[in-house]
């Protein structure tokens, strides 16, 4: 059995992708695989270019602050699947990748289309979609 | 397998991605097969209106070559067989009466919206 | 039984559009219908004991489950509950997906 999401936010932005992230984990920890379609913004979250930084106001180092980078919790969400024996497939919309320059993306995620996200759904037994506002 | 595309917000970066985003999913998803129609409710009502106008947004030198163009996404995918629905008291709300409306928009009441999803297999809210 | 899943996000308090998705959640409840309402993230403000979300206390009253996410409520300081609302893990959200429910998200 799986399940589709699709995404819309940016990174950084709202409480909506941890939430989702959150969602998408209980999923695959459930043993549930997995199908991200990430449109518009949400293409930025598997970009492998995010870096974690030190925070002055925070008082801590690069290493102490140990700063989310979302493209890791993409990585961190295929081995658990992968743990899990369950299916877990990230589709990044090609045209919003393109007009965001967020082509350089980790390993586990891939380029696609609405067809795509359409195909997920119908292989799927249910799909949410989370929208941004 | 029948969908609900639910369109809430509106004019959301339609300028720069001279359309919006949520129709032009529903056209492509269209195409590759999915029976998707549409129901406009909240502030996207206002799509359904006639002569929407978002020619002349520049920066700088820069100036837009093609604005986005709502009723004509409207039109397309009423002309693909899509239905196209908009509540009734989300246009009153707003001032917008029936002969300031796109054709073929069909206007349903928010009480109706029960029975209306009921008739879908998936509803997805934008 | 046909199922629906509203996952609420906003805060109840923020906009009068919260009003009009508890109507929705009584139009879609029916004999052969159930209807859950999940609060996610800010909408979970609702649910704390003595908070005037009129709407949600409706719902209940109506047989509407109110469920609020477990996480949201501690992040926000929400130890005490309003009566008609039960705290769940996020998880069982994924079970409703899983099982087919007609899933919105606010």
């Amino acid at each position: 059995m799986s399940l589709t999401f699709l995404l819309m936010d940016a990174p950084y932005e709202q409480a909506r992708t941890s939430t989702a992230f959150r969602i998408v984990d209980a999923a695959l920890r459930r043993k549930v695989g997995v199908r991200v379609f990430a449109y518009e913004g949400a293409v930025s979250l598997a970009m492998s270019g995010q870096k974690p930084h030190a925070n002055a106001v925070h008082g801590r180092t690069l290493e102490e602050e140990a700063h989310p980078t979302p493209h890791a919790w993409v990585s961190a969400l295929n081995e658990l699947a992968r743990e899990n024996g369950v299916s877990f497939d990230w589709v990044n919309c090609g045209l919003c990748v393109d007009e965001r320059g967020a082509n350089e993306v980790v390993p586990c995620s891939r380029r696609g289309s609405p067809a795509d996200f359409w195909k997920m759904n119908l292989e799927s037994a249910n799909t949410l979609v989370i929208p941004t506002r | 397998m029948r969908v609900l595309q639910i369109i809430e917000p509106a004019y959301r970066a339609t300028l720069e991605e001279q359309d919006d985003t949520v129709l032009w999913f529903t056209r492509a998803i269209r195409a590759a097969g999915a029976p998707a129609d549409v129901l406009l409710c909240g502030t996207a009502v206002n799509y359904s209106v006639r002569g929407q106008d978002a020619e002349g947004f520049r920066v700088g030198g820069w100036s837009q070559h093609h604005p986005p163009a709502i009723e004509h996404e409207i039109n397309k995918l009423i002309e693909s067989g899509a239905r196209v629905a908009a509540l009734s008291e989300d246009l009153a709300e707003r001032g917008i009466q029936t002969d300031s409306m796109l054709p073929g928009i069909e206007v349903l009441s928010r009480k109706s919206l029960g029975g209306l999803c009921a008739q879908y297999d998936r509803i997805w809210k934008w | 039984m046909s199922k629906y899943l509203l996952i609420e996000s906003r805060d109840p308090f923020e906009a009068k559009c919260f009003s009009q998705r508890c109507e929705l959640a009584l139009a879609l409840l029916g004999e052969s219908t159930g209807v859950t309402v999940f609060l996610v993230e800010n909408a979970v403000l609702g649910a704390r004991a003595g908070a005037k979300a009129h709407g949600l206390e409706r719902l209940a009253k109506a047989g509407v489950q109110l469920l609020a996410d477990e996480f949201a409520l501690r992040e926000r300081g929400i130890h005490e509950l309003a009566p008609h609302v039960t705290a769940a893990p996020l998880d069982s959200l994924v079970g409703e997906l899983a099982s087919g429910a007609k899933t919105l998200w606010n």
